[in-house]
């Protein structure tokens, strides 16, 4: 089966007074149509940046990126991205956040047919009751449930998440992870996720990517993640892997922590 | 005794109330953790035992006495550090110093704020404004400050939420090591249930609100001191945490009754903005399938 | 003190009340020939009491005299305003433009409004009878300008990433990023712009008829200090503040209508 995404040989150096500062280097990556891959590292350690030139939002030093067949060129909705913080634009109601994209790529639709699709995407995250609120009258998790529907309504080929639950309290996060993974489960569609959180990678993924720390971070370990879907949280937990697997990962993240503390 | 004693409390700001028949009682020594949802009214609790706030019904009480108001022998940390952007580290813990030992010569005052410094490890950095510092640093000023005043309680509101998960981890493991030193009796409020089993001798879930009250409370019973990493093979604390987590959000879906509704999603595929238009899009989009219909399970 | 009913009305009235007595008294004792409030009054009565009429060119009741300044401003400040916006926008939005212009936008506004006139009568001397009109408006809008310029510059600085990231993603057209995203986010800076412009404006409109002779507020200070008139003086003073303030007020009410953030 051919890879549905390839990053190859992917390097982003950014100028700085001081000299080139290399934050990603020869990052390579395969990535199956369908799965859901966590990107897992210290802060500061490049994969946002990986992310971002997935994304197209950053310029790509050296190397490349196909996405079906396609090396990519620039931003687009054919990659949904849910932002850390939401980054609904405020003066618009969470509905009006979503029919901005999907009068974008649904342009050849109907009006009934758009309004239809941003309906359901907001009722399926639970927001059918708020849909018409703006973002400064809902919590924090509504907002990024928002996120979520804006970027899964584009119907994207591939789903970019940038530690999306980040600046969410652990129950509220629990939560989110459900309302991701029931909506991806609907279309498969290929996502690529970024997080610090390990529970939240062994819960969601296909496979753990383990990112070495920057500068030049690259693919330091990938672990599969074999759990039967659909995924249900008690049964993730109970699974005999999960804890050999939670604290591999840990172990990963601590010996690499360790190498980039600084002296006290 | 229960060094600390909350009898029935119950606050309202005007509409139904945040907390209802809240019943806690902690022991001189403990470190007890209380996890709950963002907004669910821990903030509400803390300003209570730390006399920010008064109860509508029922009692707090320190050490049998009434709280009626703040005072320093309940030391706060807040989620938001508060400390004075324009005093260094050292001016800022003798502030506190000064407020509560005012009688005090200069050469004790200085000592015992060196003490505190010294104890969350930044020694170093005394001199620096909390703007020059990391927010792990400046959080690790607010614990020194709040420990100098000798508090007969500490209560830590959400204090490490702002921070990043390594910055967390380290603050976790030194706020252990502190206690065991001190052994001072601590309540901690925080949103994630792996904080609060790692860190208290007992964890209790505040259920959600609104009317939230807390749940049964749940001995840790994993030896001290606690190793971050082999804490993952310990059968104990895989049972805490699911029970944790379930008990919190089971609380949660109570309080929604679900209706289905039915959905339409057509099947249209997005249109390709990096290629032009392609010839015959005025007449219909490209399709895949029929209209789909779907029914979802809407929470009220 | 704490808060009682009514504050809202006592408290201010208290305030004027004191400012009158202090001006009571130093028209008593320290300067003789400031003119006291009775005095002030009865030499003005005319002029309030028959707002709208008209005696002779610069002989007319007070509001006649705000409705001439009024429309000059209006002219003045939607000049300043069509032209200002854009040029804040392009000074946000490009570095090169911005260090461009930007020293010569700094030199040029601490130029204050009576240096301005004469040029703009020059400018504009060709126009014949409308020469001192244009002159004035020119100078309205030279003056009152840089707030809304420099304000909407901020704004459109201050635009988040994120924002402009969403329009990046969604592969919104230049339009449609300008009108859905850049503008809506520069609306609050461009307001505090506008606010400040028409505080200028309003100040600026004195000088100008001042200095041009125009029937208004200002044209009547200027002849009425010629014929040391102090009286009617103080009721300019007192005109224009008032109708300062007033202006002040409507532009709130607008801004919170077009709230977006």
């Amino acid at each position: 089966m051919s890879n549905y995404v390839e990053l190859f040989n992917l390097t982003k150096t950014y100028r700085t007074p001081k000299g080139p500062a290399v934050i990603v280097k020869d990052f390579n990556l395969n990535i199956q149509k369908g799965e859901f891959i966590t990107l897992i590292g210290h802060s500061g350690c490049g994969k946002s940046t990986v992310l971002s030139m997935l994304a197209g939002l950053n310029d790509i030093t050296e190397g490349g990126i196909v996405l079906a067949g396609r090396e990519l060129a620039g931003a687009g909705p054919d990659r949904g991205v849910v932002f850390q913080s939401p980054s609904l634009l405020p003066w618009l109601t969470a509905y009006e956040n979503v029919m901005l994209g999907v009068d974008q790529v649904f342009y050849s639709a109907n009006s009934d047919e758009r309004r239809e699709i941003v309906e359901y995407y907001l009722t399926v995250v639970g927001l059918a009751d708020s849909m018409h609120k703006r973002p400064a009258e809902l919590s924090q998790g509504m907002r990024q449930r928002v996120g979520i529907a804006r970027a899964f309504a584009l119907k994207p080929k591939m789903l970019l998440l940038d530690e999306p639950f980040g600046m969410l309290d652990s129950l509220t996060r629990y939560e989110l992870q459900q309302v991701l993974i029931e909506l991806w489960r609907k279309n498969k569609i290929t996502a690529l996720m970024v997080t610090h959180d390990v529970d939240e990678a062994l819960f969601l993924s296909d496979r753990i990517v383990c990112m070495t720390d920057g500068p030049a971070a690259e693919v330091g370990d990938i672990v599969s993640v074999n759990f039967p879907r659909p995924r249900e949280r008690k049964a993730v937990m109970e699974h005999p892997d999960y804890y050999p697997l939670r604290e591999h990962l840990i172990e990963f993240l601590e010996v690499h922590a360790h190498r980039r503390q600084p002296k006290n | 005794m229960p060094y600390l004693e909350l009898n029935n409390v119950t606050k309202h700001f005007g509409g139904a109330p945040v907390l209802k028949d809240v019943n806690l009682a902690v022991e001189q020594g403990e470190f007890v953790a209380i996890v709950g949802f963002s907004g669910a009214g821990k903030s509400t609790l803390i300003n209570l035992i730390a006399g920010l706030l008064h109860p509508d019904a029922g009692t707090v009480k320190l050490n049998g006495k009434v709280i009626t108001e703040p005072g320093p022998d309940r030391g706060i940390v807040f989620q938001n550090y508060s400390l004075l952007p324009w005093l260094t580290v050292f001016e800022n813990i003798l502030l506190a110093v000064d407020t509560v030992n005012p009688g005090w010569s200069k050469t004790q005052k200085e000592e015992h704020v060196l003490k505190y410094i010294a104890m969350v490890n930044l020694t170093p950095a005394r001199d620096k404004k909390p703007g020059e510092l990391s927010g792990g640093m400046r959080q690790r000023v607010s614990v020194a400050r709040a420990l100098a005043m000798n508090p007969q309680i500490l209560l830590l509101d959400e204090p490490l939420s702002a921070l990043d998960a390594l910055t967390r981890a380290t603050l976790q493991d030194e706020i252990s090591r502190i206690w065991l030193e001190d052994k001072k009796t601590v309540l901690l409020i925080t949103n994630d249930p792996d904080e609060g089993i790692y860190l208290a001798d007992r964890i209790i879930p505040l259920t959600a609100g609104p009317e939230a009250t807390l749940g049964e409370s749940l001995k840790v019973e994993i030896p001290r001191p606690r190793d971050r990493k082999g804490i993952n093979h310990d059968p104990h604390f895989k049972a805490l945490r699911r029970e944790v987590v379930e008990t919190m959000l089971a609380s949660k879906k109570d309080r929604h009754a679900s209706v289905t509704r039915k959905l339409v999603l057509p099947d249209i595929e997005p249109e390709d903005l990096s290629a032009p238009p392609r010839p015959g899009w005025r007449k219909s989009p490209i399709r895949r399938r029929e209209i789909k219909e779907e029914s979802v399970e809407v929470s009220k | 003190m704490k808060s009682f009913k009514f504050d809202w009305l006592v408290l201010p009235l208290i305030g004027m009340v004191v400012a009158v007595l202090i001006w009571h008294l130093v028209s008593q004792t320290v300067s003789k020939d400031l003119p006291s409030p009775m005095k002030t009054w009865s030499e003005s009565r005319d002029y309030v009491l028959h707002p709208f009429e008209k005696r002779g060119e610069m002989d007319q009741g007070i509001l006649r005299f705000t409705w001439y300044s009024l429309i000059l401003v209006a002219k003045g400040y939607a000049i300043a305003l069509l032209l200002g916006t854009p040029i804040g926008f392009m000074l946000g939005l490009s570095k090169a433009f911005a260090k461009a212009f930007d020293p010569i936008i700094q030199i040029l506004r601490p130029v204050s409004p009576l240096a301005w006139l004469p040029l703009g009568l020059v400018l504009f001397l060709g126009a014949g009878k409308n020469a001192s009109e244009l002159g004035a408006l020119f100078t309205i809008a030279v003056c009152s300008m840089w707030p809304t310029v420099l304000n909407t510059a901020v704004g459109v600085r201050a635009i988040p990433q994120d924002y402009l990231n969403v329009a990046k993603v969604l592969k919104l057209s230049r339009t449609k990023t300008l009108f859905k995203v850049l503008i809506p986010a520069t609306l609050p800076y461009m307001f505090t712009g506008f606010r400040l412009s028409l505080g200028i404006a309003w100040l600026v409109i004195v000088a100008a008829e001042m200095l041009t002779g125009r029937p208004g507020v200002g044209g009547f200070l200027w002849q009425e200090y010629n014929a040391l008139n102090y009286s009617h003086i103080i009721l300019c003073i007192l005109t224009i503040g008032i109708v300062g303030f007033i202006l002040d007020r409507l532009m709130s009410v607008v801004e919170r209508k077009f709230k977006t953030i």
